[in-house]
């Protein structure tokens, strides 16, 4: 009984709920000030009390936010007819199972694998597989028809990561674009985040401790031997992302920060992208016509070989491993 | 090693259907993470290292990372400790 007393207090005093989060005054005076220091500056006793009350507000949240999805639950169900939910299940199941069928009948259409007279062994990937070593001098043929056959594929496929990574910038970014400039959203970001993330979990950082140099030096290999084995820019760039983003989970921001924030992003990626652009973007003006670069291919199988398929491999590394790490930072803070 | 491939390819089925059909969002991204690493060991069969390495890396890894934060935003996963904590009340 005494349950269902608080709980229809608190039902009845939902409408007194305000969503304004307790620390906003002393956020706004953070703002005016120091921004950073002061939330830091706060004694024990009052960040104790603001966490308190942080809490109830946060309880508050919930029970509304569950009463809400109940209402709106109810009035789905006093909407929709009975025989509403059968049907759709039926038609539902039925489109599944069209769906298979068909994919399943293409599946089967489809020539053996790896059999000698498939349509895809044709002239082109025989003259690819027959001078491919010799025209870019890549051992990994793959490299070679990918950052030199066809290396604006690659730039169309870079570029549209970099898109990508632009709309959610556009969606998630908080704050004005100015370096240095704190708004009150990116102030109660940076709170949450403090107050939620993991922070000086001790097995997690000695695991990561032993862990992210290796990723990262793995990352490194893959991308620096791109055009000697199996790899490239795009599997390195996304294994030493997947580790600076083990680092940061490991050791917040603060740390981080030394090495990667915001404009590193900014300008690696532009620089990247660029470089990639100057390289290759001829290809555009002459359909796809390979024009000589004039830079001897050395000798097959050596790390300094293979013309412009190592920078371009670095440049493909690059955008892809910040591009991770931005996914990342813009999903958990709204910023680096 | 054909057995083997037989199992992968079945468990892949399973977890496919299982992600879908899995009530609870926090164990449908764990299992679609199983769901890439199984994809991980298929790439390999195949004879394809880089691309065993790319999905290890964006599937298992960096994917299922931003499936959590984003669980966690919008209040999808709840610790026991919360849990018990709103049962007391």
């Amino acid at each position: 009984m005494k349950k269902n007393e608080s709980f229809w207090q608190k039902l009845l005093s939902l409408d007194e709920i305000s969503y304004e989060n307790p620390l906003d005054e002393q956020l706004i005076d953070a703002e005016t000030d120091q921004p950073d220091s002061v939330l830091r500056q706060q004694s024990p006793v009052e960040y104790a009390f603001a966490e308190i009350l942080q809490e109830e507000k946060q309880e508050e949240l919930y029970i509304a936010e569950r009463l809400e999805a109940n209402s709106l639950h109810a009035w789905v169900g006093r909407q929709s007819k009975k025989w509403a939910k059968p049907v759709y299940s039926l038609l539902c199941a039925l489109f599944c199972v069209a769906l298979v069928v068909f994919l399943m009948s293409t599946v089967i259409e489809l020539p053996p694998f790896g059999a000698a007279d498939n349509p895809t062994n044709n002239e082109v990937a025989q003259r690819y597989l027959e001078k491919g070593l010799e025209e870019t001098g890549a051992v990994n043929m793959v490299a070679g028809m990918i950052l030199d056959y066809r290396a604006f594929d690659t730039f169309g496929e870079s570029t549209v990561l970099f898109v990508a990574a632009c709309s959610v910038l556009l969606l998630l970014k908080l704050g004005d674009h100015k370096d240095g400039e704190v708004s009150p959203a990116m102030l109660e970001a940076e709170w949450d985040d403090r107050h939620h993330e993991p922070k000086n979990d001790a097995i997690l950082q000695m695991a990561a401790r032993v862990l992210v140099p290796v990723i990262l030096l793995f990352g490194m290999y893959i991308v620096l031997a791109g055009h000697l084995g199996p790899g490239g820019g795009f599997s390195g760039g996304a294994v030493m992302g997947a580790g600076l983003i083990l680092y940061l989970n490991a050791f917040g921001f603060r740390k981080t920060g030394r090495f990667f924030t915001y404009k590193t992003f900014r300008w690696v990626t532009f620089v990247a992208l660029m470089t990639y652009a100057l390289l290759k973007s001829y290809s555009f003006f002459c359909g796809a016509n390979h024009l000589e670069s004039g830079i001897s291919l050395g000798t097959p199988g050596a790390i300094l070989s293979s013309g412009l398929i190592l920078p371009l491999n670095i440049c493909v590394g690059l955008i892809v491993m910040c591009i991770m790490y931005a996914f990342y930072t813009l999903f958990r803070k709204g910023g680096m | 090693m054909n057995v083997f491939v037989i199992m992968i390819l079945g468990f892949l089925v399973v977890c496919a259907v299982a992600t879908a059909f899995t009530k609870s969002l926090l164990a449908s991204v764990v299992i679609y993470m199983a769901y890439s690493v199984l994809m991980c060991i298929i790439w390999m069969l195949l004879q394809s290292p880089d691309l065993a390495v790319t999905e290890a890396a964006v599937g298992a890894g960096v994917t299922s990372v931003l499936f959590f934060i984003t669980l966690k935003k919008i209040h999808a996963i709840r610790g026991d400790e919360e849990e018990d904590h709103h049962e007391e009340k």
